[in-house]
């Protein structure tokens, strides 16, 4: 096999941009929770690296990548089984395939910890970890096939995803949705305030994230090019505009510009460049980041609309954000910037070809994700003995104490 | 004895802490607080959702002293942590029955 040092450099460096993701979402999301239950939530990211990233090696790497199935892979990949020489099905890069299953796993690694953020406060962790093993196998190894394998049916189609739009960001963020509505809302949400206990740690996870995103969306490269550099670009433009988006709406709408929007409309930026990264150029990342930001802003206030208690809004950024971003691709992508692009976006004279292609797959995995995710929640939720949902009492007393018998803050003691 | 307790905005604490060594006072206790009294609180606004906080933080100080010196000692406490805006807080008195410096078991007056 001839290997690209340049690409494998990349893409080395790109996996452990993506791995410090993890961490870094864990302080994003821990700093917005309460401080009785920091601990909590921190574990819940950082165990997927534990967790997670045995299954990718083990078995769910195979399944979303070996085999040329439309659906879901196989078992040839089992227990890494041939992966240092052989490329999946249709992958023909100039990096070790054993480097691509690494960075794959990165982003499996990442995607059932950014579901959480929706359950932070009242979810049981040993349910926490049941669900995240099942959900891993069920729902992101399936829709990873369909997207990034050559086999997979919206790649076949398609459908365009440059680094998880769809299988990331939608897939986690409906899958959010499900969760909480089998685990109900946290005690005196929303009358009661519920503060974010160290924003100073959030915008520590923010700027990490931001950080972290050029491996994840410049790395899906998979080489040291000239997509990449419009990768990174148009994810760091794309960020900025978010940013400034949803301060804008922010400052009209509540009065005052704040640093937790600042870092959410960050993240709502990156989210929705996410699939459009290395397909659009030109100006286009910056009205992608600006209706990103302002759209996921509004997104936000919808739960209490609707009454769901997504704690720390992983449908209003993860999922508005990604189905903003995937179908905003169909508009904006050129084949100019990226000769993958066969069907061009509506703006670049394309017609609508690429974005019927968008919408089949996000109405995809959305209908895919949510049904299946509720179905594990469900089931879960009735064998568990006292559900997946913690007890009022364990509830008020605070996660970290009663799941954990940690505490975050030990200041009283010397 | 008394024990004079004050509720102090906390930027006023180096002031008040200045004053109370000045009229001779050999110690105090100082402890973070929170509370309301006439001044309200604020909003705080996450994510378009708004927070009333009901509480202020205040720093309560305690100082205790012989009879004889518990007017001029809250006076002064009173004067040098006002700032004339709403939320100075309050200071009040307590008698003590006992007291004892642990080092040396004195009690009463030798205490102090």
């Amino acid at each position: 096999m001839e290997f690209n040092s340049g690409d494998t450099a990349w893409v080395l460096a790109s996996a452990a941009l993506v791995m410090f993701m993890t961490p870094g979402l864990a302080l994003f999301y821990g700093g917005m929770v309460r401080s009785k239950n920091v601990l909590s939530m921190l574990m819940n990211n950082v165990f997927c690296l534990g967790l997670i990233s045995v299954l990718w090696a083990v078995v769910v790497f195979s399944l979303a990548f070996a085999g040329t199935g439309k659906w879901i892979g196989n078992f040839d990949f089992f227990g890494l089984k041939d992966v240092v020489d052989t490329f999946p099905p249709g992958l023909a890069l100039t990096i070790p395939p054993l480097l691509f299953m690494a960075y794959q796993m990165m982003f499996a690694v990442i995607t059932p910890a950014l579901i959480s953020g929706a359950v932070a406060d009242r979810m049981k962790y040993g349910a926490w970890v049941v669900f995240i093993t099942i959900w891993v196998v069920v729902c992101y190894a399936p829709v990873a096939h369909w997207v990034f394998a050559p086999a997979g049916w919206l790649f076949r189609r398609g459908a365009l995803d440059f680094a998880g739009g769809t299988v990331v960001h939608i897939n986690a963020g409906i899958a959010a949705l499900a969760v909480v509505l089998v685990l109900g809302k946290r005690r005196g949400w929303p009358n009661h305030p519920m503060p974010p206990h160290s924003l100073p740690l959030t915008l520590i996870g923010a700027g990490i994230l931001w950080f972290g995103w050029f491996g994840f969306n410049a790395g899906s490269a998979l080489a040291g090019n000239g997509v990449a550099a419009q990768a990174l670009v148009n994810t760091h433009l794309a960020a900025a505009a978010a940013m400034l988006g949803w301060l804008v709406a922010e400052r009209l709408k509540s009065g005052h510009a704040t640093t937790l929007g600042a870092a959410s409309g960050l993240v709502a930026g990156l989210v929705a460049i996410t699939p459009c990264a290395g397909f659009v150029g030109g100006m286009a990342p910056l009205y992608i980041g600006a209706v990103a930001g302002v759209l996921c802003y509004l997104a936000v206030s919808l739960k209490f609309r609707f009454g769901y208690d997504d704690s720390l809004d992983v449908i209003g950024v993860h999922l508005v954000g990604g189905i903003v971003g995937s179908l905003l691709l169909g508009f904006f992508a050129d084949s100019t910037i990226n000769e993958v692009v066969t069907d061009e976006g509506v703006f670049l004279g394309g017609g609508v070809d690429l974005l019927v292609d968008q919408v089949v797959a996000v109405g995809a995995t959305i209908v895919f994700t949510f049904v299946l995710t509720y179905l594990i929640a469900f089931v879960l939720d009735k064998v568990t003995p006292g559900g997946i949902r913690v007890t009022e009492e364990d509830e008020e007393i605070g996660l970290d104490q009663t799941q954990h018998a940690e505490t975050g803050y030990a200041l009283e003691r010397v | 004895m008394k024990l004079i307790v004050g509720i102090i905005k906390p930027f006023k604490l180096d002031d008040v802490k200045d004053a109370v060594k000045d009229l001779g006072v050999q110690g105090l206790t100082v402890s973070d607080v929170q509370g309301f009294g006439r001044q309200r609180g604020h909003t705080e606004v996450y994510r378009g959702a708004e927070y009333e906080i009901d509480f202020v933080p205040k720093v309560r100080i305690e100082v205790l002293v012989d009879d004889g010196d518990v007017d001029r000692v809250a006076q002064r406490l009173v004067e040098t942590a006002r700032t004339g805006k709403i939320g100075d807080g309050k200071v009040w008195v307590v008698p003590v029955e006992a007291a004892w410096r642990i080092r040396t078991g004195e009690t009463g007056s030798d205490a102090l």
